[in-house]
């Protein structure tokens, strides 16, 4: 049994929140950068150029890229042979509120759905915990922005709706979102499960580098057909036109009911934001 | 080509734009969200005066990050709009010229603009970092209590957007899309 401190994990989601924020994965910037060059369409070219040079201001002065700091994802991949001295909950949202103070983040999260009184803290995180062999302890934080988030949708299909329901809910959901969720997107998709499982992979695809396929053919070829289709809408970034309105498809399966085909879709904006440690 | 527009947005100005148009704006403009957008036209409905001259002005819909360091105020780009389409035709009537956001508008709001002549930009959605340097001032005026959503008078210097809606209510995200569309057939 290897002991972990929840003072440790309060650092490390401290430093998270904030690199997070202003560091955009590797991936998504080369991705950004290789649109600027491939974009025919002078308008949606323009806005590129500013996108990219946005963050590259973000990571020069270590600010948020975006003003939407989002609502703190923390995935925790645990090691069953680690045990944590400390409340490990209260650790996480601990660090949530040292890096948005800290960091100047700004503060999204309301107590209550109903009453929406600010915590002015950005707590409480949303947690996700998933146990996995070993003794090491895996913290990813995510800040996901809700203009890409309520552009998100998720629908239990009928097993006979196949492939091609899947294919026609993912343009769906795209099209209706238009240029409300900062084009250009990457869509994280979840398929089979629960109802909620679904949505959970959906979440968990845009963890993934865009530069990972599914290690399913199957799915890796759903990936590159689903982009193509959703660049040839023309939405364009910020929907103004354009040939860039996806930086990546990534596609999370699983086993389900046989009565039942979920999917759920869940669309970030080209400020897709993710950075983990291990401790 | 970039044109230039200066605040206050005059019938005259609006007239002057074209959807699709890209502009650099300067000048003051104020800061906005629902909560706030609520606040205010509760204000107009009981007949009182609102914080700041509506008459002519521009609304930028934004939540800024806080200031970092020297900075002047944090990231600040625009957030989705539909979700002030229950307040803007009140504030158009009112006598605002110029909304700044991003993504689509109701009906209702369109008519607002083409009845009494009304502009909506698109300002780029995630880059506030860079937004946020045209931001030469920033001063409270109203709603404190509402952190990030406060109303906020600010002085900017050639903030880019394009237009989306002129006041006419021809569209950029439809015909910016046929356009683009055609070109590729
Ligand atoms: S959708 Fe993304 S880029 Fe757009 S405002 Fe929200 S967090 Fe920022």
């Amino acid at each position: 049994m290897r002991e972990i401190n929840a003072l440790d994990v309060t650092a490390a989601v401290k430093r998270l929140c904030m690199e997070a924020n202003s560091y955009l994965p590797g991936d998504v910037k080369a991705r950004i950068c290789a649109a600027c060059e491939n974009e025919p369409w002078d308008l949606a070219r323009n806005i590129l150029g500013i996108i990219k040079e946005n963050f590259e201001i973000a990571e020069e002065k270590y600010v948020p890229a975006c003003q939407d700091t989002g609502v703190a994802c923390v995935f925790l991949e645990i090691g069953q042979d680690v045990h944590i001295n400390g409340d490990l909950n209260a650790a996480i949202h601990e660090g949530v509120r040292q890096g948005y103070d800290e960091g100047c983040l700004r503060k999204s999260v309301v107590r209550d759905p109903l009453d929406r009184v600010n915590t002015r803290d950005n707590t409480p995180a949303m947690i996700y915990y998933d146990i996995v062999p070993g003794d090491k302890l895996k913290i990813t934080v995510a800040p996901k922005g809700f203009g890409s988030e309520n552009m998100s949708q998720i629908k239990m299909l009928k097993p006979s709706d196949g492939i091609q329901g899947v294919k026609d809910f993912i343009l769906k959901v795209v099209e209706e979102a238009g240029p409300n969720p900062c084009p250009p997107i990457v869509v994280g998709v979840g398929i089979g499960g629960t109802f909620d499982k679904a949505a959970y992979l959906a979440k968990k695809a845009l963890m993934r580098s865009t530069d990972v396929r599914n290690a399913d053919p199957l799915y890796a070829d759903l990936e590159n057909e689903m982009l193509e289709k959703i660049n040839a809408l023309g939405i364009g970034p910020q929907g103004v036109g354009g040939k860039t309105t996806a930086l990546a498809v990534n596609i999370e399966q699983m086993a389900t009911h046989i009565a039942g085909l979920p999917v759920a879709v869940n669309i970030n904006c080209h400020v897709t934001r993710h950075q983990s440690l291990e401790l | 080509m970039e044109k230039r527009i200066t605040t206050p947005l005059t019938l005259e100005k609006v007239k002057d734009l074209k959807a699709g148009d890209s502009v650099l704006i300067s000048g003051v403009i104020y800061t906005a969200r629902d909560a706030a957008h609520k606040r205010l036209c509760e204000l107009a409905a009981e007949g009182k005066e609102l914080p700041f001259d509506v008459k002519d002005s521009v609304i930028y819909f934004v939540g800024p990050a806080p200031a970092k360091g020297d900075q002047v105020i944090g990231s600040a780009g625009p957030t989705t709009s539909y979700r002030m389409d229950a307040y803007s035709p009140t504030m158009i009537a009112l006598g605002q010229r110029g909304m700044i956001g991003k993504g689509k508008r109701s009906p209702e709001v369109v008519a607002a603009m083409k009845a009494h002549g009304a502009v909506y930009f698109g300002a780029i959605g995630g880059a506030g970092a860079y937004l946020s340097r045209c931001i030469k001032k920033v001063e409270i005026v109203a709603y404190e209590d509402l952190g990030a959503e406060a109303v906020r008078r600010l002085e900017v210097e050639d903030l880019p957007a394009f237009v989306i809606i002129d006041c006419e209510g021809n569209n950029l995200y439809e015909n910016g899309r046929k356009e683009y569309l055609e070109s590729v057939k």
